[in-house]
């Protein structure tokens, strides 16, 4: 495992082209484009403003760079360093910017909600969308980029409309069964949308992509509901987690569930392997404590920790969250598939600092992993079913069926991984800190631990 | 009163049967009306007379005095003394007998007088403990049925507590409840109102916006300045919106959704066919199963369901056939379900009748070893294999050691030498022993070929001499033909007893042939000294 030096960036806005060539940080009100490999500058443009948002197109071409506060949207030419694109949206404000699939329009959401505006970068072309729902994922595109979800909200009552990206031709149109519209998302294959109510009810509608009611899920009423959505990859399953720290999944040929985890607070009874991260700091010497050691050795202060293995039973902490406010930190809030949709990683964010992996095939617990303090972020690996996670320290902890290992990232001063991000081959991540970011290269023929 | 009299002397002179009736008369019961009794001693006085006047006679006057000075002495009056008037005489002297006579009477009457208030005595404590005694029954009547009522008591209050517990618990559980609910609504509350507040700080912005918008005037228009066109991502010109365009669009929607049903219908369908098959193999293995045992194990009773599958397999075997051509077709797909499920069914009793029938045999046949047993037999052998192996090691180490004992080299040529003198002397007995033994063996061999020349020589003999007597015997036989029966009968008499002769010769040789022990002399003797009986 390589790590490459610390670059600068700003916002968390650090994102590797789709074709896994480039790799696009902002700094400040600047754009650097890196070779991944190399991670030599290839690129530099210099927007009007603070970067607010940046997003790669999905050729791998373009660039856009929001900045919300001036309500500009500025995109670059990888190929023709030369052309120059600038969106304002005038008055009215930008909320937020995003590109379409096919990478020649972007859409800017204006404040309050007001409207969407859709430029076309090849016609100049503008049109409006109106009376999109301001929630938690209110648009959605296919993952085959034909077709973007909607949700609107006219009259009090939530409606979905399904736009052809091809042109924007409003496709279907129809009203949903929600009390308040908290985000919908397609499957994978593109022919189911996944529609999801707010906290205050817990309700999944399934509609077809012909806007058909094809199935609704309840799993109880009147406490708070679903907190989490997401899809398995290869669509047979839809995991729901909940505020009642259970994520439930369903199936796709009877829409049923099929079965539910459970993430109590204390673990016995299972065949899953918990793994506790132990420190252990590193004794001072009294006789190796020279001037030498002191500068070259901030490791001195860098606390070491690996993996234990815990026998069962094993007692979890819990956060008791506040019950007068809202948005309690209670309940599944991260959940996230494995690509080959074998194992789904979990987050309770009572037990913040413990991630759950379970095992599609045997719908049972495989590990659990307890980290000294919250975990920040974790993502699957695109290639193979290898989990990164990271809590906020100077370390990354990978996590595979063959083991656990929690390495420390090698940078002077100290550097806090806040989150990260798999290249799309699988071979490298990008971690990155609070103005920092660092490469790590895995090698791709060693298996960890 | 009567115990007193009882005490009369028995020993006097008196008339044994006088005293006795005496005593008999008074001993007579007093019964609880003292009055009657004393009313009754009336006419008793009159038998008392006849009897008093039996006691005293003209003949034992001075007797009967002194007795009776003798008796009012006992009786405390020392005073009067009843004399005779005249000695020897038939009278007494009038004052001490009246005297006596009235002092007696006072003494009766006391007595009487006490006796009266001991009867009324009596009475009244009889009365008394009568009425005790019926207070006694009454109150012990009172006493069950209060401990009969405490008890009834005791029981409506277990329940009546016991009922409490329900109700405490239920209240428990619905307050529980209260409380869970209350929380929900408190959370959405505090949800409801979190949301309400993010919509008024949200149309509070847009107000502001709003009124910014009206003061500034200066609508900033939402423009775009791009360099150049790009061109469409696929290279392809732009289409016009038509209805064609539309109609396209519905088209390719419907085409996606489609291929997706299809492509889930395939899978399942693979599936369906994969788990049909499993449950056809199922199927079969189970009523292989079944089948033989069936035969073998059930009786008559089982015959029905044996040709009920019987029927059932042919069943199945027709329409197996049937089944594979028809695959979505539901009462096929019935059928095996059906089938599958008698099948189990029949595989789990034979299953339970299996255990039963382990378990009786456990029970009864002792000889059979149960699993555990032959188990621990196992882990014991191994455990003794596993201590051979370390023993043979430790030895094979200690042999390995004392070889290899690190002595300096005389001693160790010494000790080597006497090992190999030791190992010599052994080798060199050993060779003694065999060469007697083979010396043994020659000359048992030398005997054995000795008796087999002699044998030999015997046979030669007895052939000789058989064929010698045959010819005398043939020589012998006239060809006169009025005993041609005789003589064949003689000669097949001599045939007979010359194929005697034979097997026994069978019987020689063989013993000959299989006692060739070395050291089995009586083997030889016997074998020699065969006669040929």
């Amino acid at each position: 495992m390589n790590f490459s030096e610390v670059f600068k960036q700003s916002n968390q806005l650090c994102k590797v082209s789709p074709d896994g060539k480039y790799l696009a940080t902002c700094v400040q009100y600047r754009l650097v484009v890196r070779d991944v490999s190399t991670l030599q500058i290839l690129q530099l443009y210099t927007c009007l403003d603070q970067i607010s948002h940046m997003d790669w197109a999905s050729d791998s071409l373009f660039i856009l760079c929001a900045m919300y506060k001036r309500g500009l949207v500025q995109v670059w030419s990888l190929e023709q360093p030369d052309w120059h694109c600038k969106i304002d949206e005038g008055s009215i404000g930008l909320l937020s910017s995003r590109w379409s699939p096919d990478g020649r329009h972007v859409l800017n959401t204006t404040e309050f909600h007001l409207r969407i505006t859709v430029w076309s970068l090849c016609t100049k072309a503008v049109s409006y969308i109106k009376y999109p729902k301001a929630c938690q994922k209110g648009i959605d595109f296919s993952r085959d980029g034909c077709y973007m979800a909607l949700a609107e909200r006219r009259d009090c009552k939530d409606y979905v409309s399904v736009f052809v990206c091809d042109d924007w031709h409003l496709l279907r149109h129809f009203e949903t069964e929600t009390q308040d519209l908290a985000g919908l998302e397609w499957s994978p294959n593109g022919c189911v949308l996944a529609v999801w109510d707010s906290c205050l009810e817990y309700k999944v509608l399934l509609y077809s992509l012909d806007g058909r009611l094809l199935s609704t899920y309840s799993a109880y009423e009147w406490s708070l509901g679903i907190k989490s959505v997401t899809w398995c990859p290869s669509s047979q399953f839809l995991a729901i987690g909940s505020y009642d720290e259970k994520v439930r999944i369903l199936n796709h040929i009877t829409w049923k569930k099929v079965t539910q985890f459970e993430h109590p607070a204390t673990i016995n009874n299972t065949k899953a392997v918990v793994y506790k991260e132990v420190e252990r700091r590193p004794a001072v010497g009294s006789d190796d404590l020279s001037l030498h050691n002191i500068t070259i050795g901030t490791t001195l202060f860098n606390t070491q920790s690996k993996y234990e293995i815990c026998p069962l039973p094993v007692q979890l902490p819990v956060v008791k969250p506040d019950p007068d406010r809202a948005n309690p930190k209670i309940g599944v809030s991260t959940l996230a598939f494995s690509s080959d949709s074998r194992y789904l990683a979990t987050k309770n964010d009572n037990m913040a600092s413990v991630v759950w992996v379970w095992d599609m095939q045997k719908m049972s617990l495989e590990a659990v992993l307890e980290q000294t303090s919250a975990v920040r972020c974790f993502q699957w690996d695109p290639q193979r079913p290898r989990l990164a996670l990271c809590t906020g320290n100077t370390k990354l902890y990978l996590w595979s069926p063959a083991g656990c290992v929690s390495v420390q990232v090698p940078t002077e001063g100290g550097f806090q991984v806040q989150s990260l991000n798999w290249h799309c081959s699988g071979d490298s991540l990008i971690l990155l800190g609070k103005e920092q970011l660092c490469l790590c290269y895995m090698d791709t023929d060693q298996e960890d631990k | 009163m009567g115990e007193w009299w009882t005490t009369v002397p028995i020993g006097t002179s008196m008339g044994n049967y006088d005293i006795s009736s005496i005593s008999h008369v008074t001993m007579s019961p007093l019964r609880q009306n003292n009055l009657v009794s004393m009313y009754s001693s009336l006419p008793l006085s009159k038998s008392s007379y006849n009897v008093i006047s039996a006691f005293c006679t003209e003949d034992n006057i001075p007797q009967c005095i002194s007795y009776m000075n003798q008796e009012l002495a006992s009786l405390g009056l020392s005073s009067t003394c009843i004399e005779a008037s005249s000695p020897g005489g038939a009278g007494l002297s009038t004052v001490p007998a009246l005297n006596a006579m009235y002092e007696l009477l006072q003494i009766h009457r006391r007595n009487m007088g006490t006796l009266e208030e001991l009867e009324k005595e009596q009475l009244k404590k009889s009365s008394s403990m009568e009425h005790m005694q019926m207070n006694n029954s009454r109150l012990k009547d009172q006493l069950e049925l209060s401990i009969r009522e405490k008890s009834g008591l005791h029981e409506t209050e277990r329940q009546l507590q016991l009922k409490i517990k329900t109700l405490q618990s239920c209240l428990k559980t619905e307050k529980e409840e209260v409380q869970k609910l209350q929380s929900i609504i408190s959370s959405r509350a505090s949800q409801y109102s979190h949301d309400a507040k993010r919509k008024e700080r949200e149309t509070a912005k847009l107000k502001e916006r709003l009124g910014q918008l009206l003061v500034d005037r200066k609508d900033k228009k939402l423009a775009i300045d791009v360099l150049n066109c790009l061109g469409r991502s696929d290279g392809k010109r732009s289409h016009w919106k038509t209805a064609k365009a539309t109609a396209s669009h519905e088209g390719e929607m419907y085409k996606s959704l489609l291929s997706d049903y299809e492509a889930s219908q395939r899978a399942l369908m693979l599936e369906n066919a994969e788990l049909k098959k499993v449950l056809q193999q199922m199927k079969k293995e189970m009523m292989h199963i079944l089948s033989p045992r069936q035969l073998s194990t059930r009786g008559a009773t089982a015959d029905d369901s044996q040709d009920q599958a019987d029927s059932d397999g042919e069943e199945k075997a027709g329409n197996s056939s049937r089944e594979t051509l028809d695959q979505s077709c539901e009462h096929a797909r019935e059928q095996l379900t059906n089938s599958i499920r008698q099948q189990w069914r029949k595989l789990r009793n034979h299953m339970e009748k299996l255990d039963s029938q382990v378990q009786n045999q456990l029970e009864s046949n002792k000889e059979v070893i149960p699993r555990e047993t032959h188990e621990d037999e196992m882990e014991r052998m191994r455990h003794e294999v596993q201590q051979c192996k370390e023993f043979i090691h430790a030895q094979q180490q200690l042999l390995q050691q004392q070889l290899n004992t690190s002595f300096d080299d005389e001693t160790a040529a010494l000790l080597n030498d006497c090992y190999t003198l030791e190992e010599k002397e052994r080798l060199k007995e050993e060779w003694r022993l065999f060469e007697e033994q083979k010396r043994n063996f020659e000359r048992e061999r030398k005997n054995f070929t000795e008796a087999a020349i002699r044998l030999g020589r015997e046979k030669k003999a007895f052939q000789e001499d058989r064929a010698s007597w045959l010819k005398n015997q043939f020589l012998n036989m006239t060809p006169f033909t009025d005993l041609p029966y005789q003589s064949v009968s003689l000669f097949l008499n001599l045939r007979k007893n010359a194929s005697k002769c034979l097997p026994q010769k069978q019987d020689f040789s063989v013993v000959m042939g299989t006692e060739h022990n070395l050291n089995d002399d009586n083997a030889l003797q016997s074998s020699g000294s065969q006669p040929f009986t």
